[in-house]
């Protein structure tokens, strides 16, 4: 065939030339140039543009990183050393405000001999979280990650061990009430004992027994008011705190709002759109000027409850929003399918809905986490010392007056790593769950 | 609670918790009563609070001289007037930065998000690191740090003297001082409002002649140009009138100047995109376009009746305490100019308001860009390759078929990314900006101690905006709606 074709057609060519190598600009680091930064006009403006950007801002900043002292104990020193080393009007970082006071940033008025209470409880919190965090890990761990709660009140208030153990005894009790009155005298029973006895344990007989097992066996550690709570032991607190109880009440308002119940679905709704249209700021105004309004007379609850609540409450009205939008997005067959397997709406919102709505909304929940907690920064106006209350607190020392740059720079790095990995473990989280293939 | 469990009639308790016809009533009285038993709760103990302190609620305050000065206001407002005036200052006020703020969250909101999408790998690279660098810390902590930007590192008034080391930006129009950003400002005569109509009425008319052209287009297929014409139906009659009521030769002389400016930019345009073909030309073009329209307004505009007014305001300074270009008494400009201390005319924007503004703008831009991202990235690919397969080129591809698509992705978070940074702009209190927490819930509830009122208050505008802007917004999602099935 192709013998005829050579003879036949003369501008067919029958033999096949040596393969060459690509030409210079198709290959390597020339062609990922050519296709990367200078592809056409516009590209090759918006490279020179972005590359003198970027150099502007590192050559205003390089110096004063390059320079930065590390080891002062006040401004003025610091300044020595700069003209002393570098040269006066020098561009000179000075860190050793880090350095100085870095154990007030990370946990504000905290006694000194204590620190090791804050971090305690914060590496037994992320072992204690992992349980939840990955999956692959025993069941079992779940039982040590709900004792966690109380272990880590005690460890940062401290105080007499047997409070916290009587809460804690509350809890067991309503679990027993389920577990063992149920079986007897029916769920409803078992149900309303679960609520009823906690509560009726706790007004009356927490008190006196706590009191009386502190008699007879004293276990206990400092106790610290929360007053002298700050820096980024508070943030941490009430981002915490905030994100693990604002989850569940956020689902249960989601539930609310989708709900079928006239009544309960519009007492959702003015929930969550009232919260939502009011500012964070607003809420933890009312929280420190109006709260006391609200309570029997002579009532008067620590100022850091009253935040966390709001706090708590604010962040679950996002949550919710963001899981009606995982449980509007889940196809009607789902519900369906649950419903004509005969399971009831608890079962079928637990086994069916949720775990797949969920994890539509995992990354708005995670940003909803991201916003709350960059939110804790707005104690400050009522009083509380955040990391950016206590930049405050340090300039108002004669050592440090004056200083901005570097305690701004620590505080947005501290932030930036909280926050930028909460968003990559969503992300890692997405991708495990991701079930289409794409 | 299994549904399978068969239900006895016997035990009428537990058919109204067991039977679904009952269940929900019961659950709902349920809720309902024990909602409004908090509900009497609080209000029960409000009312004895206030009652033990002697405050009954009332909000007769609105109505007393509230004393105090507020350092921004869009209204005529004094220390005369009364509380109810400073909180709707206040309101102005928030509602001014939140405006600002908007626009300019939008513009490089929009910028960043396509920029991260481009192929260019610096450019790309650079807005992942805004993006994930204002989503990752604290607004607070950016409006803290503009504000120290702004108050510590820019130069005194004192330094724009002679010799001083600093100087003005923009031809001399513009100083950044650390005590706000000086810019020239319009000084409205008395006959602006004829200007103000003839303008009104020309961007009427250019909405006009736009949908008669998308008429022509959709009933004969005719394709009239739209940009040009829309421009000059817009704006060509209140230039010509602005500049034949000042001075009638030397309008004319500048209206003459003006057309061969354009004429002379739209030439040098046109011929070289005809000459050089293909981007490169098109590149090219604007480059000496621009270069064109540069040159000749800086040299030789001036010699065009010898007054440079509209171009370089700081040339026609007259010799004078107060720094107007007495061009048109129908419009006149004020120009900022270093007297004593500090700069006067023109108009401040004090540094509060400037770190607010720009940092809530940067810092919502960031969220905007990932909303801008998505929403063109929710286009699946198909459609771009569709319109390519029709022969479409790429930036009729994005206005026509991709971003109308994309469009109904981005505005409903677009929406509410503006309600949160209206509601952001509450931080004012930490650089001071009198926006309406500091005024109605702030100064006024110190000064009254009428905190109850005044926090409710203050709720009650923030609900009413977000309601009415979700309210807009839900009219907006349903006409929008994909209608399926």
């Amino acid at each position: 065939m192709s013998g005829t074709h050579a003879q036949t057609v003369l501008y067919v060519r029958d033999s096949m030339l040596p393969q060459a190598a690509p030409p210079l600009g198709q290959t390597g680091a020339i062609r990922w140039l050519r296709e990367n930064l200078f592809s056409g006009p516009l590209s090759i403006i918006l490279t020179l543009a972005s590359i003198w950007f970027v150099w502007f801002v590192f050559s205003h900043i390089y110096h004063w990183f390059a320079n930065s002292i590390w080891n002062a104990a006040s401004l003025t020193e610091c300044r020595a050393i700069r003209d002393a080393t570098i040269g006066a009007d020098a561009s000179a970082a000075c860190f050793a405000v880090i350095t100085d006071r870095w154990q007030q940033l990370l946990f504000g008025f905290y006694p000194s001999s204590q620190y090791w209470r804050p971090v305690a409880a914060l590496a037994l919190f992320i072992v204690g979280i992992f349980p939840i965090l990955f999956p692959s890990l025993p069941r079992k761990l779940l039982i040590a990650t709900a004792m966690l709660p109380f272990v880590l009140f005690f460890l940062l208030w401290g105080g007499s061990i047997w409070g916290p153990v009587a809460i804690a005894f509350g809890f067991l009790i309503a679990s027993a009430s389920v577990k063992f009155l149920a079986p007897i005298a029916g769920s409803l029973v078992g149900v309303t004992g679960a609520i009823v006895l906690p509560i009726l344990f706790w007004l009356f007989l927490a008190g006196p027994i706590a009191g009386a097992l502190q008699d007879i066996l004293p276990i206990g550690i400092r106790s610290i008011q929360s007053k002298e709570f700050g820096g980024f032991t508070l943030s941490l607190i009430i981002g915490i705190t905030g994100i693990v109880l604002s989850l569940p009440l956020g689902i249960l308002l989601a539930l609310g709002r989708q709900s079928d119940m006239f009544i309960v679905n519009k007492l959702s709704t003015a929930f969550i759109e009232v919260i939502r249209g009011i500012p964070l700021i607003v809420w933890l105004f009312t929280a420190s000027l109006l709260l006391n309004y609200f309570l029997p007379p002579g009532t008067n609850f620590d100022l850091m409850l009253r935040v966390i609540i709001m706090v708590t409450l604010f962040a679950s009205a996002y949550i919710a929003e963001v899981v009606r939008g995982g449980l509007a997005a889940l196809p009607k067959g789902q519900y369906e399918g649950a419903n004509s397997l005969g399971l009831s709406y608890w079962q079928s919102m637990r086994l069916i809905v949720l775990p797949q709505a969920l994890k539509i909304s995992i990354p708005g929940i995670v940003n909803t986490f991201i916003g709350l907690f960059k939110d804790t920064t707005l104690v400050v106006f009522i009083g509380l010392l955040d990391p950016l209350g206590l930049t405050g607190a340090i300039r108002a020392s004669t050592d440090w007056n004056g200083i901005y740059w570097e305690l701004y720079v620590f505080i947005a790095l501290m932030f930036f790593v909280f926050c930028f990995s909460m968003g990559r473990y969503s992300l890692y989280l997405e991708r495990k769950l991701q079930r289409e293939n794409r | 609670m299994s549904v399978s469990e068969a239900p006895r009639a016997s035990f009428q308790l537990s058919q109204l918790i067991y039977d679904t016809r009952y269940r929900a009533l019961t659950i709902q009285v349920l809720t309902l009563g024990l909602v409004l038993l908090g509900i009497w709760w609080l209000v029960a103990n409000l009312l004895a609070n206030l009652d033990a302190i002697g405050l009954a609620p009332n909000f007769d305050f609105l109505g007393s001289t509230a004393g105090y000065d507020i350092a921004l206001s869009l209204i005529p407002y004094n220390n005369g007037m009364t509380h109810g005036r400073a909180a709707l200052v206040g309101i102005m006020n928030t509602l001014l930065v939140a405006g600002m703020g908007c626009v300019t969250a939008t513009i490089i909101g929009v910028l960043a998000g396509v920029l991260r999408l481009s192929k260019n790998w610096v450019v790309s690279r650079l807005m992942a690191v805004y993006v994930e660098g204002f989503r990752n810390v604290p607004l607070l902590l950016w409006i803290l740090l503009v504000f120290a930007v702004m108050t510590e590192s820019m130069p005194a008034p004192s330094a724009f003297r002679e010799g001083g080391g600093a100087s003005m930006l923009l031809d001399g129009t513009v100083a950044v001082t650390n005590r706000g950003i000086y810019l020239p400002a319009p000084v409205w005569g008395p006959h602006t409002w004829i200007l103000a109509t003839i303008l009104v009425l020309s961007i009427i008319g250019a909405f006009l002649y736009r949908r008669y052209a998308r008429k022509a287009l959709f009933d004969t297929g005719r394709l009239l140009p739209m940009v040009w014409p829309t421009l000059a139906i817009a704006f060509v009659p209140v230039v010509t009138i602005y500049l034949l009521t000042a001075n009638f030769g030397l309008g004319l002389l500048h209206l003459v100047g003006l057309a061969i400016w354009i004429a002379l930019i739209v030439a040098v345009y046109r011929g070289i995109n005809a000459v050089v073909p293909g981007e490169i030309g098109r590149f090219l073009a604007v480059v000496a376009a621009l270069a064109t329209a540069w040159v000749f307004a800086q040299i030789i505009w001036p010699y065009v009746g010898g007054a440079g007014l509209i171009f370089s305001g700081a040339e026609a300074v007259p010799e004078g305490a107060d720094v107007v270009s007495n061009w048109n008494p129908w419009v006149t400009v004020s120009y900022p100019e270093l007297g004593g201390f500090n700069f006067r005319g023109g108009v401040q924007i004090a540094n509060p308001l400037v770190a607010l503004w720009i940092a809530l703008s940067l810092y919502t831009g960031a969220f905007i860009a990932e909303i801008v991202r998505a929403g063109i990235l929710a286009v699946s690919h198909g459609q771009t390759e569709a319109a390519f397969a029709l022969g479409m080129r790429p930036n009729r591809t994005m206005s026509l078929v991709v971003l109308p698509q994309a469009m109904r992705v981005i505005i409903p978070p677009l929406i509410s990314q503006f309600l949160n940074l209206t509601k952001n702009s509450s931080l004012a209190i930490a650089v001071g900006y009198p926006d309406v927490r500091a005024t109605l819930g702030g100064i006024t509830l110190n000064q009254t101690g009428r905190a109850l009122e005044c926090m409710l208050l203050l709720g009650l505008f923030y609900l009413a905006l977000s309601l009415t802007i979700s309210f807009v917004m839900n009219i907006y999602n349903n006409r929008m709606k994909l209608k399926e099935r």
